[in-house]
């Protein structure tokens, strides 16, 4: 059967997402070492020891993301949290930068290390040199790739492969945007945040609700009309004449569909993307692709999706796994 | 939560009319009662909202003629009502299903914002923090309500349970007790 | 201060950009310039004949040559690009990644600014492996640029002028708006030699879009910031083409950096030349990349 790997902000979102049948939880510290570094979302390290401690007892998994770029200077904070995911249990870490992974290599061999998805690294050749020099055991593939591209790169690497198949979903090659800094100062490379919350004013105008970040207008919608969360590459823009999303239209990912076809690939695990959503979220998501996993691992049809509540403007896509896409 | 588009409910005018004309003291006083007591058994709750938690946030069920003004403050935690829009750092607009909904782990945040069933304004970030500490601490409203003893129970109990009976919102924890109503027994 | 021409964003025709080449090589004052496609890698074969010609006459007239790296490797072509560009004996700029995995042990490199170099670690890890140069990512704040520069092995380059980098994506979307597929994109992007502006809905300058890259609709500058990042121990600015007016462009940061000019002439003169016709240096002061210091 394919690993699920489930998005948990906190140690309630964890409890939820192993008894809907998670076979690996994510998570991280309440800091900037991680990519969900948001108001009142992640762990203590006594939260992430209990939380690992609980995993473990019904059989599933913690991976521990320490996916953020060290800052120069302040390194020790990401060092220490490397060690610190070690202490408590952690069964991997999810890391990003080139420098941290040299040295959870050499200072924790014992770790098992996967790669981000922040880390963009999209080729068989730089996965490979990830799983040589480093002894990546798993690379969480970027969003920009199709399913046969996938497969592709399956026949060629060294390492497991893990890809996202639910929820929010980055346009741009992840750990290569710094859109949300260029607005408001704060990226999701330097600070785990995209789009802070902290710099995001809404107003209603008339009949609309306008959504500002770091005072740029990113979408405008009528009163009652879906509003989804001003992210900036999700927004509506207008060049030389022509209005509307320019980079990606407000939707999110829901690649249940493709589960067999990603099976196919050489996929190892399938990941829901997540940690801001409420355990409420998490339960259903998760028992949702549990289902769907058990089937397509017993030759079944994927169950019908009914999960487009929970997405992001109520509308979903497959996303860079269809070619068209691009 | 259904897989569907759940359908919010929206607490009847027959129902919500004679709050209008309630004293709002004692009912506030029984609230700030119950959330004192919510975080003295979810300690959490204040850490994860750290700094927020010296925020005003104005908590306001649409299907209501009042507002709720809560100060989370670890040791003077404390709740107004209000019938006008009073002043906070973030508020948080909603029929009172979606707000007990979100607080009891039937609905998620993002999914009502996203259908807008769910509005914030003001300090975002505040209110995401509440939210998200919300969440994590699991609580279950009806049950605190229904352990109160003294003289506020009796303020808020009937009213709870009239409204749970008549329109199904989520008053309990909907993972701890499927069954919903006998949460309050 | 050295100036180094980083590898030009855009799609020019072959003859803009070899006119392009030939005057960076007579007459801008700057030491070094990096060439090759960046951004797509579609782009390439118009101008790739071009290449070896623009190489040799920017090194006869006494400039450093290194070819960049793709930013995003994701085809079997663009894999094949990658390794071809070890072995063209020129020094390579690695904008990513993939292009260390097919550099020798030992060859010497230089790193780009789309490379994620944030600490000491990483530039540590990247100097014991043979960079010998490297320019940081513009969104690094002044902070940790200092911490940086001053514990660089290497020379150490910073963004100095031209819209900035801020995403890549598999998604072109200069072909998005033009409502076409990315494989039948008719190479739209040529129409738009400095990137098509992006505007907010209230009409606030904001991005541009260069088919897959998303660029800062304002013109970056560090002209204000560049007392700091010679204290901090900067040994070179950026400066990143434009269709129009670069050489002047060059000439402007050389005389700056010589103190011929101050920061407000630079404002002044370079305005006129700047896309966008507006500036920022925000990651250079520690605020939103957007802001300006010079207003």
């Amino acid at each position: 059967m394919m690993e699920l790997v489930c998005p948990a902000g906190t140690p309630a979102a964890l409890r939820a997402a192993v008894e809907a049948g998670a076979h690996a939880v994510y998570c991280g510290f309440a800091d900037e070492t991680n990519a969900r570094n948001f108001p009142g979302l992640n762990f203590s390290r006594a939260e992430l020891a209990e939380g690992a401690a609980f995993a473990h007892r019904q059989g599933a998994k913690v991976l521990v993301a320490i996916n953020t770029f060290p800052q120069a200077g302040r390194q020790a904070l990401w060092h220490r949290a490397v060690a610190d995911a070690a202490a408590a249990g952690a069964d991997a870490v999810i890391l990003a930068d080139l420098g941290l992974v040299a040295h959870a290599a050499e200072a924790h061999p014992g770790l098992r290390r996967h790669l981000s998805v922040q880390a963009a690294a999209a080729n068989p050749d730089v996965i490979n040199f990830y799983a040589e020099t480093f002894g990546v055991r798993r690379v969480v593939l970027p969003r920009v790739l199709s399913v046969a591209e996938i497969a592709a790169i399956n026949r060629e690497i060294d390492a497991e492969s893990e890809v996202f198949v639910f929820g929010g979903l980055c346009v741009m090659a992840e750990g290569r945007c710094a859109l949300s800094s260029y607005a408001t100062g704060l990226s999701p490379n330097m600070n785990g945040v995209c789009s802070p919350p902290s710099h995001v004013v809404y107003a209603e105008e008339g009949a609309a609700l306008a959504a500002r970040l770091g005072g740029f207008t990113i979408q405008r919608s009528a009163k009652g009309a879906p509003a989804p969360y001003p992210t900036l590459c999700k927004g509506c823009f207008t060049s030389a004449g022509t209005t509307g999303h320019v980079f990606e239209d407000p939707a999110s990912l829901d690649a249940s569909e493709l589960i067999p076809a990603l099976a196919g690939a050489g996929v190892t695990a399938l990941k829901i993307e997540g940690r801001q959503r409420s355990r409420a979220y998490v339960k259903e998501v998760v028992k949702s692709f549990r289902a769907a996993v058990e089937a397509v691992a017993t030759g079944r049809p994927v169950p019908a999706g009914q999960l487009a509540r929970l997405s992001e403007g109520q509308a979903a896509t497959t996303g860079a796994y269809a070619k068209t896409w691009r | 939560m259904s897989g569907h588009a759940p359908e919010i409910p929206v607490f009847p005018r027959l129902l919500t009319q004679p709050l209008r004309l309630l004293p709002l003291q004692p009912m506030a006083a029984a609230l700030t009662l119950v959330a004192r007591r919510l975080i003295q058994r979810h300690p959490s709750l204040i850490a994860r909202l750290g700094g927020h938690a010296a925020a005003r946030f104005a908590i306001d069920p649409t299907d209501l003629p009042l507002t709720l003004l809560l100060y989370p403050h670890p040791t003077h935690t404390r709740i107004e009502l209000h019938r006008g829009v009073p002043e906070s750092d973030a508020r948080i607009a909603g029929p009172l299903a979606a707000l007990l909904g979100l607080v009891h782990g039937a609905y998620d945040g993002d999914a009502l914002f996203f259908s807008r069933d769910l509005v914030i304004a003001g300090d975002t970030s505040a209110a995401l923090a509440l939210r998200n500490a919300i969440d994590d601490a699991e609580l279950d409203l009806g049950g605190e309500i229904a352990v109160l003893a003294g003289p506020f129970r009796p303020v808020l109990l009937p009213l709870i349970e009239a409204a749970q009976r008549i329109t199904g919102v989520a008053l309990t924890r909907a993972d701890a007790l499927p069954g919903g109503e006998e949460g309050l027994a | 201060m050295e100036l180094t021409v980083g590898p030009n964003q855009f799609f020019w025709d072959a003859a803009s950009w070899r006119d392009f080449y030939a005057r960076l090589a007579d007459e801008a004052p700057v030491g070094r310039v990096v060439l090759g496609e960046l951004v797509c890698s579609k782009r390439l074969p118009f101008y790739q004949a071009e290449i070896p010609g623009a190489v040799e006459r920017l090194q006869a007239a006494g400039k450093a040559v290194a070819m960049t790296s793709l930013a995003l490797v994701t085809l079997k072509r663009e894999r094949g690009l990658t390794a071809e560009l070890a072995a063209t004996g020129l020094e390579v700029e690695v904008n990513d990644l993939t292009a260390l995995a097919h550099l020798p042990e030992g060859a010497a490199f230089s790193v780009g600014p789309l490379v994620n170099v944030y600490n000491e670690g990483t530039l540590g890890w990247l100097a014991s492996r043979g960079a010998r140069r490297i320019c940081l990512p513009p969104e690094l704040p002044p902070g940790p640029l200092g911490v940086l520069a001053g514990a660089s092995p290497m020379p150490v380059e910073v963004w100095g002028w031209g819209r900035l980098p801020l995403a890549i994506s598999a998604r072109c979307y200069h072909a998005r708006l033009h409502e076409r597929a990315k494989d039948s994109c008719q190479f739209v992007c040529d129409r738009d030699p400095d990137g098509r502006a992006v505007d907010t809905l209230d009409g606030q300058k904001f991005l541009a879009v260069n088919g897959v890259q998303t660029l800062s609709a304002a013109c970056a500058s560090a002209a204000h910031a560049l007392p700091g990042l010679r204290a901090a121990g900067v040994a070179a600015l950026r400066l990143s083409p434009q269709a129009e007016g670069f050489v002047e462009v060059c000439r402007l940061f050389r005389d700056l950096a010589d103190g011929r000019i101050d920061a407000a002439e630079l404002d002044a003169r370079a305005r006129p030349l700047a896309p966008g016709g507006a500036f920022c240096d925000g990651f250079l002061t520690g605020a939103a990349g957007v802001a300006w210091s010079g207003a």
